[in-house]
């Protein structure tokens, strides 16, 4: 099972990544961890997020940076490297609490050839 | 979020209290939420019907409503309610971004849509945040859902952003 994780500055980019590191884990696979911008958080924010949480867990990981359209990048990636699935942050949460899917997620959703996870 | 807001701001908005008779003929009263108006509240989102809502909210189960209402209900945001009787069958928010700007929503109970209590509704709140000095307000709505579109159109509401799954509406209440 090769898995390909998208994290964002979002709480669910964190849930992302530590829900696709115990299926990984379960599951006998791999993980990379392509961090992308989310307009709001800068990516070596996100990075110094990201190997804080990795601490917690017993595992390597590759970790790449994606700066320029994420959307396209992860999918070619995935295509290119064969990843099985793409698992990315389920959204993001405005002031009054509704789910707005970023232009990320949309064009991954519609154009991956693999499956498509978001995370909750 | 970097939104454009249209220049002129709406003019003629009700403020609540407002009494109307609907198009089923019944009485509805529009008031200014208070502290009390909670539970009434959770009564009406625990008969939500789960097609009826937009982007996860509300969400299902009292725990999940009471949280979020909550969120919604803090301080520097607005709360506007429909009542029939007692009952709560409306409920309109203005909750504040980090931008100085309000993102709304509205939701009616499924007995009581398409009787005109929602333009009603979102006028009468619209109105109450002009007077509380509220310049610019947003909302997003998926943009398969013509009939909430319809109506935020009719109230004045310009569309902004068609680049994602949701439609972003706005609404300029007051000149800056």
């Amino acid at each position: 099972m090769q898995l390909i994780v998208g994290v964002d500055g979002s709480d669910y980019g964190l849930r992302a990544l530590g829900e696709s590191i115990e299926r990984a884990q379960q599951l006998g696979g791999d993980v990379t961890v392509a961090l992308y911008s989310d307009g709001q958080t800068a990516l070596d924010e996100i990075e110094s997020l990201v190997s804080e949480e990795l601490s917690a867990y017993d595992i390597d990981v590759d970790v790449i940076w994606l700066e320029e359209e994420p959307g396209s990048q992860l999918i070619e990636l995935a295509e290119r490297e064969g990843y099985d699935q793409i698992v990315l942050p389920g959204g993001q949460r405005s002031p009054l609490g509704k789910i707005n899917l970023s232009n990320t997620i949309e064009f991954v959703l519609l154009n991956a050839q693999t499956t498509v996870t978001l995370v909750r | 979020m970097t939104l454009r807001y249209p220049d002129e701001p709406l003019d003629d908005l009700p403020a609540p209290p407002v009494t109307f008779t609907d198009g089923d003929g019944r009485s509805i009263e529009i008031k200014q939420a208070t502290d009390e108006c909670i539970e009434p509240l959770v009564e009406m989102y625990l008969k939500f019907d789960s097609q009826d809502r937009a982007q996860g909210i509300p969400p299902s189960g009292e725990e999940p409503i009471r949280k979020w209402l909550n969120i919604v209900t803090e301080d520097k945001s607005l709360n506007v309610i429909a009542w029939d009787g007692d009952e709560a069958v409306g409920h309109a928010m203005l909750v504040a971004d980090d931008d100085g700007s309000y993102e709304l929503a509205i939701f009616v109970i499924q007995s009581h849509q398409n009787a005109g209590i929602g333009t009603e509704l979102l006028r009468t709140a619209l109105g109450e945040g002009q007077s509380q000095g509220i310049n610019r307000v947003w909302l997003s709505v998926e943009r398969w859902n013509k009939p909430a579109i319809a109506v935020y159109e009719k109230i004045g509401f310009e569309r902004m952003d068609d680049t994602s799954f949701e439609r972003q509406m706005t609404v300029r209440l007051g000149a800056e």
